[in-house]
């Protein structure tokens, strides 16, 4: 039987348009094998949460550069729990002050991936968080 | 001493095009100096190429110049095709205009940081919008949520205008500002601001971005579909040579699809063919190219790769008196003269050892000056964080001033003209972005292109390859995949949600004291027109106002004035042009 592949949502939230970074990462993770799912643009929380659901992903990119991440990110993962998808591992990339990481963590966010972080630790995060 | 002169030269290290005749000298050179030192010292690198992965040789000699032509392609500066730059002193007769680009939080908040800005030594103002602004949405939408005054300030009506520019003479300074899909409308409220001020429209100047193409291509804050944005920048094209000859009404920008991860040859073939694309709609309406075209400007990026940049601008210059000339028949050299502003590069900041920063931009900055910039923003240290701190601003627009009473390159014109290497360059990058621009036409444009993605794919492509060369260390990035080291976090700019609730409130305020009867009669007013607009093909026929009759800029103005708030009158429009999604390339 074919090794199942890890599913990834790439999703941009909010109203910002830069998704240089969301589009890198979507090739990357998808050059080391997983399957990929990208939003495109200006997903609402809710948006966001209903193609978790639908796709049926290990794991959400969320790739944020405007500053609105302390409101976007509780509001996501607020509504993945009442959709029971508790064990998805939520990623934010993008310009996120360092002050406002640990209430990330704190809401249930795995990881937050600063300007510079090389695509290889990012696939290496994901892998090894579902191993097996 | 040893025997050299059998030394094999290894092909690659100086790859012959050709048609590339080097004289007796330079092989006997070649045989008898670099032959050994290649032994002796191997290059450190297989291959050496730009940050865009343009190849570059070891060395340019008047072999790579054999087709040169200084009469034509290089001349005199203030004479085409200007590849000197467009004026004859060019930065001994007047510096660049310092422009450093502003913007956070409530109109308030950024008065105060314009009003610091002139007092130390600034030259003209740039404003950054926050996002709902450039989206077309009020401070209070829901889709605002979390958005309000965080990447510039939020401005919802003409009430956070008149505040925005306070104090602020309109008749003196110059204004850029940075508003693509609703730039109608944020244009309109300024020139309310100085009629309210008592400053002739005449005489105001400044610049609007108000370009929408490389929103499609690259930062993508659309509103509605591209014939009925390309419309609307007609109008302003059209409303500006009447009413406002020292504006410039649109700022064709590279900066953005730079930012995007495309190549400097892309950045360039795009935005000119950009600039083309919009000259095009307008000759369509009936607008006289000399009538328009001198008022035309453009905006590029300043990366890191320093003669890349150097030739990218002055490729820019060449190209355009070309298209211009032979394409467009224009006459009026103005209209031939390529003006710009120049960002240095936002994606070349690193979060890492952000002091770094400081450095980059100054050399970045420098590139444009030895390129012949007309004015000129310097990244902050911090803005890989957060928006610039007032420190760190001051320090970006300290460097400008720096390169510009300091460093003497400002006492000469085109410095670097004549050089093997730049001359090389400057043909070479013209000569990729003449392909592209040729390829668009082909495909019948770039309203075509954009909606088969043909740029965005041919970014997205060049930014893959960056990135996983910097995975890769073939290039490298100080402090962030090479020459790491520990740091202390810096202190940021932070922007709090009482923005949000100040601009609400302010907002609650406006709709309950302004005349709801006038505001619900200039957005009809408006409505009609659209839907009159959007139907009809455009014509030349004009109303008494001297506007084609499907103008839409005097009635924006009309509802401006009314307080009608920048989302009713976005809203206007989408009800009428409906809104685009675009089919995203991964």
């Amino acid at each position: 039987m074919p090794e199942k592949k890890i599913r990834v949502l790439i999703a941009k939230p909010g109203l910002d348009g830069h998704d240089r970074g969301a589009k890198v990462i979507a090739r990357a993770l998808r050059d080391a094998g997983m399957e990929v799912i990208y939003t495109g643009l200006r997903q609402t929380p809710e948006m966001i949460a209903s193609a978790a659901v639908q796709e049926d992903v290990n794991v959400i990119g969320l790739s944020i550069l405007s500053g609105a991440h302390n409101t976007i990110c509780p509001q996501i993962m607020k509504l993945l729990h009442e959709k029971g998808m508790d064990d998805v591992t939520v990623l934010v990339g993008g310009i996120i002050p360092e002050a406002d990481i640990p209430a990330l963590k704190q809401a249930g966010i795995a990881e937050i991936f600063l300007p510079g972080t090389s695509t290889q630790s990012i696939v290496d995060f994901i892998q090894k968080k579902h191993a097996a | 001493m040893s025997d050299h002169r059998n030394t094999k030269i290894p092909a690659k290290v100086v790859p012959q095009a050709p048609d590339r005749k080097p004289s007796p000298e330079a092989r006997a050179w070649e045989v008898r100096t670099l032959g050994p030192a290649l032994v002796n010292s191997p290059e450190r690198q297989k291959e050496f190429t730009t940050i865009s992965g343009h190849p570059i040789r070891l060395l340019y000699t008047e072999a790579d110049l054999a087709n040169w032509d200084a009469k034509s392609q290089l001349a005199h500066p203030g004479e085409p095709p200007y590849t000197r730059g467009i004026h004859a002193t060019m930065h001994r007769g007047r510096l660049w205009t310092m422009r450093q680009f502003a913007g956070f939080g409530t109109a308030e908040d950024t008065n105060e940081r314009f009003r610091y800005l002139l007092t130390h030594g600034q030259t003209g103002l740039s404003t950054a919008f926050d996002l709902p602004t450039l989206m077309g949405y009020d401070s209070d939408h829901p889709l605002s949520e979390g958005e309000v005054g965080k990447c510039g300030v939020a401005i919802s009506s003409l009430a956070d205008m008149e505040v925005l520019f306070d104090q602020i003479p309109l008749s003196e300074v110059t204004t850029s500002m940075t508003i693509n899909s609703p730039a109608p409308v944020i244009w309109a409220m300024y020139l309310a601001v100085a009629e309210k001020q008592g400053a002739e429209w005449k005489k105001i100047s400044g610049t609007l971005q108000n370009d929408i193409l490389k929103e499609y291509i690259a930062q993508k804050e659309y509103i509605y579909p591209p014939e009925p944005s390309m419309r609307l920048v007609v109008d302003t094209f059209e409303f500006a040579v009447k009413h406002t000859p020292k504006f410039n009404p649109i700022s064709i920008s590279g900066y953005h699809i730079r930012e995007a991860g495309s190549t400097a040859i892309q950045e360039l073939a795009f935005t000119l063919r950009d600039g083309m694309e919009y000259i095009e709609w307008a000759l369509r309406r009936g607008l006289q190219i000399d009538d328009f075209a001198p008022q035309l400007s453009f905006f590029f990026n300043a990366h890191s790769d320093f003669f890349e940049e150097i030739a990218k601008y002055r490729a820019a210059r060449r190209i355009w008196y070309k298209a211009m000339t032979e394409r467009y028949g224009a006459k009026n050299p103005r209209s031939c003269a390529l003006r710009f502003h120049t960002q240095t590069a936002g994606c070349s900041l690193t979060a890492q050892q952000p002091f770094n920063n400081v450095v980059r931009t100054a050399l970045q900055a420098l590139s444009a000056v030895l390129g012949g910039t007309q004015s000129l923003h310097t990244n902050s240290l911090d803005e890989a964080w957060a928006l610039p701190t007032e420190f760190a601003a001051t320090i970006a627009l300290r460097t400008q001033q720096i390169i510009a009473h300091e460093t003497g390159v400002t006492n000469t014109v085109d410095p670097l003209a004549g050089s093997y290497f730049v001359e090389s360059l400057t043909n070479e990058v013209e000569a990729g972005a003449w392909d592209y621009i040729k390829k668009i036409d082909a495909m019948g444009g770039m309203v075509t292109a954009i909606e088969r993605s043909y740029p965005q794919r041919e970014i997205a492509e060049a930014s893959y390859r960056y990135q996983q060369s910097l995975d890769k260390k073939e290039k490298i990035m100080v402090g962030v995949n090479d020459f790491i080291s520990e740091e202390k976090p810096l202190e940021i700019l932070q922007i709090d949600e009482t923005v949000a609730h100040r601009q609400a409130a302010r907002l609650k305020k406006l709709r309950a004291e302004r005349s709801q009867s006038e505001v619900d009669r200039t957005l009809v007013a408006l409505k009609r027109a659209a839907e009159s607009y959007h139907k009809s093909t455009p014509s030349p026929s004009s109303s008494k106002e001297g506007l084609s009759h499907q103008n839409l800029m005097p009635h924006i103005y009309d509802a401006v004035k009314s307080y009608a708030t920048l989302g009713e009158i976005c809203d206007a429009m989408r009800v009428v042009f409906g809104t685009y999604e675009e089919t995203a390339v991964t």
